[in-house]
């Protein structure tokens, strides 16, 4: 057994090489003093928090070539959040957004990244109360819009005509209200 | 502010599977259209944003909420909101324009991460009800406020890790006998597959956690809040049945080492004179084990233990039973707490 070079106590567990000046020194460390002069840290990291991750895998470039970082780069200090002022870059260091437009502002870059953190683009859950029904109409007027789109395709005419009186109907009780 | 002390405990009391699910909690993150998020936002706007919502919103002055300014207390008043679950440590202990405000189980942290963060907190596995709870007080509050809302993306919050719902709901659950037989390891691999995450309560991964585990959701956006606590409910009610069936296979084969090392750890807690929190909480969830399982008389702790010594051998909790003590004399009320309820 090696014993700890520094508190000559314990059994060495972390061997270390630094090179000083081009001069080679070998270090031979118990887990405590190891992580008493800085030189590893077992204890979990505890704030290695949810941002610093994200931001962290924000800025990983290990998969993308160099012609797209240079892009990025230059887009990245380009594009400014009108409102509050923040850059894409100081989000992805932070993990957090200024302001609500933020989302509008970095619309572009923020949909794989939702893809990842989600695994989906869309909110389905609650609406608030105020704009419920606005939003329930519109989500609805434009799914028939699609399907009646997609009757048209398929020369489905009779059918593209039912969807498009529905639509007149709920745009008529909409404007009743 | 002297209320802070009687605050109740929201752990203790009844609640359905508690054996297995010490407590639930669901949280709701908001944000107001007309102000920057409270990262981006100086202190003149933050102290506006209290400011605000303090005039605003009805419900927060009727009587039964507490409407406080964070540099209103003093630290241990706090620390014991900290310690009771109500605030986040970065709430406690960041004196920059934050407010709290509460109502029995109900707290809603002012200019934390995001500018609401409305959260809601019961004894064992509940979270249809507290949803409903929670539900109807964002409503109320909505009433008063513009939240930032879009419509592809649901509610906007500083991070986008909550955004869509901005809910996180999260379950403490005590699974000793799955750490035990290392089976908790397979079925925590799986859960990240059900959009669900998991870390430990006290001393990450390590072995002394004495088998506590918070389980949330992970993802907010692209599921409404039913489909999030549906999804969480089918998955704890796997978790819950497979932790009580080891619990029953190791009393069935291994009786006398879990007997023993229940029976221990009642022993240090009865007769030792001065004890660590983490020590304290390992031993804890060990009789607690005992106790669910029969294998300590009923007689020999109060019912309710662990929910009440969960927080009551926390540091400011200590603190408030005597004054000016140091970290030594911590350790020993801390163990002098414990053997009050242990009979």
């Amino acid at each position: 057994m090696m014993l700890c070079d520094r508190c000559k106590k314990n059994e060495a567990v972390v061997y270390l090489t630094k090179i000083v000046n081009g001069h080679k020194q070998e270090l031979h460390l118990c887990e405590k003093c190891a992580e008493e002069t800085g030189h590893i840290n077992f204890a979990p990291d505890n704030n290695l928090s949810f941002q610093k991750f994200l931001s962290g895998v924000l800025n990983s470039h290990l998969f993308e070539n160099e012609k797209e970082i240079k892009d990025n780069n230059n887009s990245k200090s380009r594009k400014v959040c009108s409102r509050c002022g923040s850059s894409f870059e100081e989000f992805s260091q932070k993990g957090l957004f200024g302001c609500a437009e933020c989302y509008d502002a970095f619309s572009e870059k923020l949909e794989p990244l939702m893809k990842r953190i989600h695994g989906s683009t869309y909110h389905s859950g609650k609406i608030p109360r105020k704009i419920r029904d606005t939003v329930k109409y519109r989500r609805d007027i434009n799914k028939l819009k699609k399907l009646m789109d997609e009757a048209v395709a398929e020369e489905n005419f009779e059918k593209a005509a039912e969807i498009r009186d529905k639509i007149r109907v709920i745009k008529n009780s909409m404007e009743e209200d | 502010m002297n209320k802070v002390k009687e605050f109740n405990n929201p752990l203790i009391g009844k609640g359905p599977e508690k054996d297995v699910v010490v407590s639930s909690r669901i949280r709701l993150a908001r944000n107001l259209e007309n102000f920057l998020f409270p990262n981006k936002a100086d202190r003149k706007t933050r102290s506006e944003i209290i400011a605000f919502l303090k005039n605003n919103v009805e419900v927060f002055s009727s009587d039964d909420y507490m409407f406080m300014k964070m540099d209103q207390l003093d630290n241990i008043e706090k620390e014991l909101l900290y310690e009771k679950n109500f605030i986040s440590a970065e709430h406690a202990r960041e004196n920059s324009e934050r407010a709290l405000v509460i109502n029995d189980n109900i707290s809603v942290m002012i200019n934390e991460e995001d500018h609401l963060r409305i959260q809601i907190i019961s004894p064992g596995l509940n979270f249809n009800e507290l949803w409903e709870k929670i539900d109807l007080l964002d409503d109320k509050i909505e009433e008063d406020v513009d939240y930032a809302f879009s419509e592809k993306l649901g509610y906007l919050t500083s991070c986008p890790t909550n955004v869509g719902t901005g809910l996180r709901a999260s379950a403490m659950c005590h699974l000793p006998a799955l750490t035990l037989t290392g089976r908790l390891r397979n079925i925590l691999g799986a859960i990240g597959k059900f959009g669900l995450t998991v870390r430990g309560v006290y001393g990450e991964g390590s072995s002394s956690s004495g088998g506590l585990y918070q389980i949330s959701n992970q993802i907010t956006l692209g599921h409404s809040e039913k489909e999030i606590i549906e999804n969480l409910y089918s998955i704890l009610g796997h978790i819950i049945y497979e932790e009580r069936k080891s619990r029953q296979l190791l009393i069935n084969n291994k009786y006398d080492n879990i007997k023993d090392s229940v029976q221990r750890s009642l022993g240090i807690l009865k007769y030792s004179h001065q004890i660590e929190e983490e020590e304290a909480l390992k031993l804890l969830a060990k009789v607690k084990f005992g106790h669910d399982t029969g294998l300590i008389e009923k007689g020999d702790v109060e019912n309710d233990f662990f929910s009440d010594l969960l927080i009551n051998v926390r540091p400011a909790h200590l603190q408030i039973s005597e004054e000016n003590i140091d970290q030594e004399n911590l350790n020993i009320i801390r163990s002098e707490v414990i053997k009050n309820k242990l009979i």
